[in-house]
């Protein structure tokens, strides 16, 4: 295996994606010559010329026109220039994308990819910095899936394009110069699963998208505490995957949920009921704690910036405060 | 441009039975067997015909929360239809839907929608599909008033004159976004000047002449097939009854009511017919009956057909 960029890795997904299927192709701004705003499809204009379909700056009119090539049989990525963005196609998303299937009785299908870069620490302020994944998670039709590393951005996009419902993709930013193992063969990340990325006895750390590195880092940390952090990294926030958190936390009683998106109705709070509702809540020896961005909106000041998500410093501070150390 | 006896009669039928279809649903909505609401076409038939005269079978269509004229004109089954209104679950959608969902993937049909100018963005896709797979199919994309002030409906033709897809824009002037009229909601006079900003033809034709939809649609169609890009097409027609179940009509008059009763765009096929063609009164008039024959029967087939399951209420959320 070899070390890749997360944003490589992804590019890699894309490009095989295109050869793989004649139905698959991209939709976005910038996406040509250009290369993406953040450089995603920067070289591939050459080759995929005819993949690429360079848009103007009309994302309600994207989504949509994604959502009608979806359903006579084409298979869409669209990509949408920053997730804040993604308020303005919320029509084609929610009351199309999601429903078309359903208001249906099953004659239609939407097989889409919404790609999007998300997140705050570029200084771009508040208009251009939101996580709002759990926006997407709470609507019936969609799939939501956030990758946290290069080996599972281009299994999960793999297994986005080749899934059959609309799927959102976040990407955050700060993710695409990180490193990691990526197998250079075809392969698929299934939507729906999380993953234990590092096993630990005595709390679940349950994070996802940028708040799984700070997590593992913070892992790391604690074991000067003496405390062992097993780290889950959710991946999909729809479906969610209750069979993996609930074994953890039967394992170790207790439970972080990090989340880079505010607090209020986060999908932390989705997690959390779930195991309240679960056989876990009889395992749990303190309650159940959330770390999460704070309800405003992602200011520009760096120092302030930082403040309003978690970082690993939290992390570690927030764990050692539960084992008083 | 010749339209053979066969091609005539079949639009006479369609769009009698688009009338028969929307005076029956009227009449269940009043005995409230139709839960929720509708939207009825009357009025309005000799768009939808007209312009599906037009396409091949495999061609695509986009519709409204108005979508019965143009699922039916596009080949629907009248049985399936009833049933779908009546919630059944040998509907079209499984009861899912109702009127406003209606989608008939057989025909070409992607679907009414619930959304104004919903379908534009669809179709606008689903030409760009065609064109990337250079399958020579045309998608045309009904809208009303309404829709034609609505961001996307910019956003996406647009894209079509940009890029010359194989869509045909028909929007339905019926003069009135639910109450409002277009006088007071729409800039421009002819929503078909609009056209001119996305490089397209703009065309009027009076809506409530099927010969005129049908050639003004042809041209447009065969244009696109061409390659040579998208039409923006406005009809101008007339709604006979309410925007929906519960509307009052106290924003227009009975008498401007009446003057467009007068244009009945069934009444003027049957004189074109019979001032143009040998078919006969006697035709006509079997076609009536036998299009009577057809609703009731979509009717019987509804009511007895069973309902959805509880159990299966999550059914269809995902693929």
């Amino acid at each position: 295996m070899t070390e890749k960029l997360y944003i490589d890795a992804l590019a890699e997904a894309i490009r095989e994606e295109f050869d793989r299927d004649p139905n698959v192709f991209m939709m976005g701004e910038d996406i040509g010559i250009y290369g993406g705003a953040f450089g995603v499809t920067k070289g591939m204009y050459e080759k995929y010329k005819d993949k690429l379909i360079e848009t103007p700056i009309s994302e309600a009119g994207i989504v949509g026109a994604a959502v009608g090539a979806a359903l006579v049989g084409m298979r869409p990525i669209v990509e949408i220039m920053f997730s804040d963005f993604l308020t303005l196609p919320m029509e084609w998303i929610v009351n199309q994308a999601a429903k078309l299937r359903y208001m249906t009785g099953g004659q239609l299908k939407v097989p889409m990819v919404i790609r999007t870069p998300m997140g705050s620490g570029t200084g771009a302020a508040a208009q251009h910095s939101q996580s709002f994944p759990a926006i997407f998670a709470h609507i019936p039709g969609l799939k939501v899936v956030m990758p946290a590393t290069p080996y599972d951005v281009k299994g999960l996009l793999k297994a986005a394009v080749r899934d059959d419902n609309p799927v959102l993709f976040f990407e955050h930013k700060l993710l695409y110069w990180t490193k990691g193992e990526v197998p250079e063969e075809d392969y698929i990340v299934p939507i729906g699963k999380a993953e234990i990325k590092r096993e630990g006895k005595d709390i679940t750390i349950i994070a996802g998208s940028i708040t799984v590195p700070r997590s593992l880092e913070a892992a790391e940390e604690l074991k000067t505490y003496g405390i062992d952090a097993e780290v889950i990294d959710i991946k999909s926030l729809s479906p969610l995957d209750e069979e993996t958190i609930v074994k953890s936390v039967i394992k170790t009683g207790k439970i972080l949920i990090v989340e880079d998106d505010n607090k209020n109705y986060g999908w932390g709070a989705e997690v959390l009921s779930k195991l309240v509702e679960s056989e876990a809540f009889d395992y749990l020896d303190y309650p159940i704690q959330r770390l999460a961005g704070k309800n405003v909106p992602i200011p520009y000041n760096p120092q302030l910036e930082r403040a309003a998500v978690p970082q690993t410093e939290d992390i570690v501070q927030k764990v050692r405060s539960i084992f008083d150390k | 441009m010749e339209l053979s006896k066969e091609k005539l009669l079949w639009m006479y039928q369609k769009m009698v039975e688009i009338r028969q279809f929307e005076l029956k649903v009227d009449e269940l909505f009043k005995k409230n067997m139709i839960w929720g609401t509708c939207h009825l076409y009357v009025g309005e038939e000799a768009t939808a015909v007209g312009a599906c005269a037009a396409l091949n079978p495999d061609d695509y269509i986009t519709s409204t929360h108005r979508g019965h004229g143009h699922t039916i004109a596009k080949g629907a089954d009248l049985k399936k239809m009833m049933a779908e209104l009546l919630g059944k679950e040998t509907g079209y959608c499984k009861g899912r839907g109702g009127s406003m969902h209606i989608v008939d993937v057989s025909t070409g049909n992607l679907g009414a929608n619930g959304i104004v100018a919903g379908g534009i963005p669809i179709a606008t896709g689903a030409a760009l599909a065609s064109k990337l797979k250079k399958d020579n199919k045309v998608t045309i994309c009904f809208f009303g008033d309404g829709a034609a002030n609505e961001g996307v409906f910019h956003e996406s033709l647009n894209m079509a004159g940009l890029w010359k897809l194989p869509v045909v824009y028909i929007c339905e002037n019926n003069l009135y976004g639910m109450s409002n009229p277009v006088s007071k909601s729409t800039a421009v006079k002819d929503i078909a000047q609009r056209a001119e900003s996305y490089n397209m033809p703009g065309v009027i034709v009076d809506g409530n002449d099927i010969v005129e939809v049908y050639k003004a649609v042809k041209e447009a169609v065969d244009r696109a097939r061409r390659g040579e890009g998208a039409t923006l097409i406005e009809s101008k027609t007339y709604r006979w009854l309410g925007h929906s179940k519960s509307d009052p009509r106290v924003y227009r008059t009975r008498e401007e009511e009446e003057e467009w009763k007068k244009k009945d765009p069934i009444k003027r096929f049957e004189k074109y017919l019979e001032e143009t063609t040998d078919i006969t009164k006697d035709e006509l008039e079997e076609i009536n009956k036998k299009v009577e024959q057809e609703i009731e029967e979509a009717y019987q087939f509804a009511i007895n057909s069973p309902d959805p399951r509880v159990e299966d209420l999550a059914k269809y959320v995902y693929a």
